[in-house]
């Protein structure tokens, strides 16, 4: 009889609860209220999909996905090539490394919400410095409480402070690891810069650039307290991404069964648009 | 085509890293650059290239001074001890890749890449891209985009060194015939003495930003200027202790003396430094002539079909290499012989007297 090595359970168990108590129990959770109705005392309805139907039916839950991908679609257009131009164009050795790293980390170490309110003050008009410098030296008309269109800007030009960094950090990790040899090779042959940049510099920047893109997605996809703390969603709805939607539905109105059909919606939604991504970055180097 | 150095500089920040050299290479035959790491041999590939500055002197190509010229227009190659290729083109892209930023036609192109991945039996892999060779496959795609470029200096940097043994042999046998009769000026650099003897050609002896000899391999490996171009040049290291010259005799410190004959009879009495190849100093004598030496044993090594052991005498630390399988015991007494008339004597400013 073939005796089985059974002490490998040993070592995995603890993960297991480990995992089970942070992730699956308070997932299961979700699904569980996704498919009740309950009016509290812990009584439950079967509802079956028809929470996912109504969300999913909803205008309202539809524009909020909507802007949701258009905050992300900009963030992305906006912080990757940024990044990677801050990043070519900072110093490769010398003093000034150190001080270039460490004033690009800064924005990333403040607190989230600081962020949101640090960005209310600077552009409340009359009070705030950008909201009085644009309104009455410049007489640029600019007021993100009142205008959707103004507070569009700010939450997008917030996010690009505050994460740019991160893409800037990463892509120049990626840079620094080319051996010189490489731009040695490119001067040899006459390369021009943005050959260069085409074919070493791009390429070798590649797997970074994947996580950056990624780490982008996903947080700015998920993105909360920046803009609910400085816009609060408004005005009206036009700030309201599908986070600030989503709390609004499930701690404002209490509808438990509705929120967490959307919270599981809007999961599935992340985790196949990062596969979506990953998959097709990575598709070259599979084949 | 010649490469000519006059003067040729390098100092960054006010350090010299490149002290005056003047050098005169020729096609036809490998130029050697040996010298241990951080001599400079790459340093002075860079003047040669254009790849930095000079802070003096000049570089002539074929009668021409490119000293102000860009790399570019040097027309030159430069394959390194990495294997750089560009990651994401096929390797037929890499070996075109200098013809096409020259602008040559598209037939003429495919023409020279087919020839090169003959030469270097790269046809089958053509169209992969170079992270899906192995390691020998990726410096050959360097070395045919040297090839294929048909420069007129062509500057290999260590370009075996991070290969494994088989394929470094292998490769190194191929390289003159590779460069045979394309005209180029070929620099070969590397830190194994081995290596400058096998590749034949000329060698320039090269010691902290400087080329302390140069010249025919072989005559410098038989009669080295200077003990610096004779430690250079050997390894193990070669071996070293003070004698004294009195009358006809040389009198070790340790207390050996020997009859000396030929031209170190001549010298002046004094003071001299004794070296001599690890391979002369052997555990039994092969003639009678052999000057024997007591030594402490330190370290042995067997590789193959030679034993080294490394030996205390008095306060220098000594080498023999011997063939065949000797035993010897770490800590004993041992006794070695030297073939004296191997030796070379060099005054004490470092200069070959005999």
């Amino acid at each position: 009889m073939k005796t089985e090595n059974q002490k490998a359970w040993f070592f995995v168990l603890p993960v297991l609860l480990l995992v089970a108590f942070n992730a699956l129990v308070p997932i299961m959770t979700v699904v569980n209220y996704s498919v009740q109705e309950t009016f509290g005392n812990n009584v439950f309805f079967w509802q079956g999909l028809d929470w996912f139907e109504q969300i999913l039916r909803s205008d309202r839950f539809q524009a909020a996905l909507g802007r949701q991908f258009l905050f992300t679609f900009l963030i992305l257009i906006i912080e990757i090539p940024l990044g990677i131009i801050i990043a070519l164009s900072m110093p490769k050795k010398g003093m000034w490394v150190p001080v270039c790293l460490v004033l690009m980390a800064l924005p990333m170490l403040i607190p989230w919400n600081v962020v949101g309110a640090m960005w209310n003050i600077f552009t409340l008009p009359k009070i705030g410095l950008l909201g009085y410098f644009m309104n009455d030296v410049l007489g640029i008309a600019y007021d993100m409480t009142q205008n959707p269109f103004a507070a569009w800007v700010t939450i997008i030009v917030m996010d690009v402070w505050h994460w740019t960094s991160l893409v800037v950090l990463l892509s120049y990790a990626g840079l620094v690891s080319i051996p010189d040899a490489y731009y040695q090779a490119a001067k040899i042959d006459g390369a021009s810069p943005w050959k260069v940049f085409r074919y070493i510099q791009l390429p070798k920047m590649k797997t970074v650039l994947t996580i950056a893109i990624l780490l982008r997605f996903m947080d700015s996809f998920n993105i909360y307290t920046e803009p609910f703390v400085l816009t609060g969603g408004g005005p009206g709805n036009s700030t309201t991404l599908l986070s600030i939607d989503l709390v609004k539905i499930a701690l404002g109105q209490f509808d438990l069964g509705p929120a967490a059909a959307m919270s599981l919606i809007y999961f599935a939604i992340t985790l196949l648009v990062s596969w979506l991504f990953y998959t097709l970055m990575t598709k070259d180097d599979a084949q | 085509m010649t490469l000519e150095l006059k003067d040729a500089t390098k100092r960054v920040r006010g350090i010299t890293h490149i002290k005056p050299t003047s050098l005169v290479m020729e096609p036809g035959h490998f130029n050697v650059l040996l010298g241990q790491t951080g001599s400079g041999k790459t340093s002075l590939i860079k003047l040669m290239a254009g790849l930095d500055p000079l802070a003096d002197g000049e570089v002539w190509m074929d009668g021409q001074n490119v000293s102000r010229l860009s790399t570019q227009k040097r027309n030159i190659s430069l394959v390194h001890q990495f294997f750089v290729n560009y990651p994401h083109m096929t390797v037929f892209d890499n070996i075109a890749s200098p013809l096409r930023v020259a602008g040559m036609a598209k037939s003429e192109i495919q023409g020279r890449v087919e020839e090169a991945a003959d030469i270097l039996q790269l046809r089958p892999m053509l169209h992969r891209r170079p992270q899906e060779l192995s390691g020998g496959q990726q410096q050959r795609c360097a070395l045919a985009r040297a090839i294929a470029k048909e420069s007129r200096a062509v500057f290999l940097d260590e370009p075996l060194a991070n290969l494994d043994y088989k394929l470094r042999e292998e490769l190194r046998e191929q390289l003159p015939e590779l460069f045979a009769g394309r005209g180029a000026v070929v620099v070969y650099a590397t830190s194994e003495p081995e290596e400058a003897l096998l590749l034949g050609g000329k060698t320039a002896l090269m010691d902290d930003g400087v080329v302390t000899q140069f010249g025919t391999t072989a005559q410098i490996y038989r009669k080295p200027d200077n003990l610096t171009a004779a430690r250079v040049f050997s390894d193990p290291p070669i071996n070293a202790a003070r004698i004294t010259k009195s009358g006809g005799a040389a009198h070790m410190d340790t207390g050996a003396s020997w009859t000396l004959s030929g031209a170190a009879a001549e010298m002046a009495d004094g003071i001299y430094t004794l070296a001599i190849r690890p391979h002369h100093v052997t555990p039994v004598p092969a003639g009678t002539d052999y000057v024997k030496l007591d030594g402490t044993v330190l370290v042995t090594e067997l590789s193959g079909s030679e034993s080294s052991a490394h030996f205390q005498i008095g306060d220098d630390g000594w080498v023999s290499l011997a063939h065949g399988v000797h035993p010897y015991e770490v800590g004993e007494q041992h006794e070695f012989y030297m073939d004296a008339s191997q030796a070379f004597y060099f005054a004490e400013d470092g200069r070959l007297v005999a």
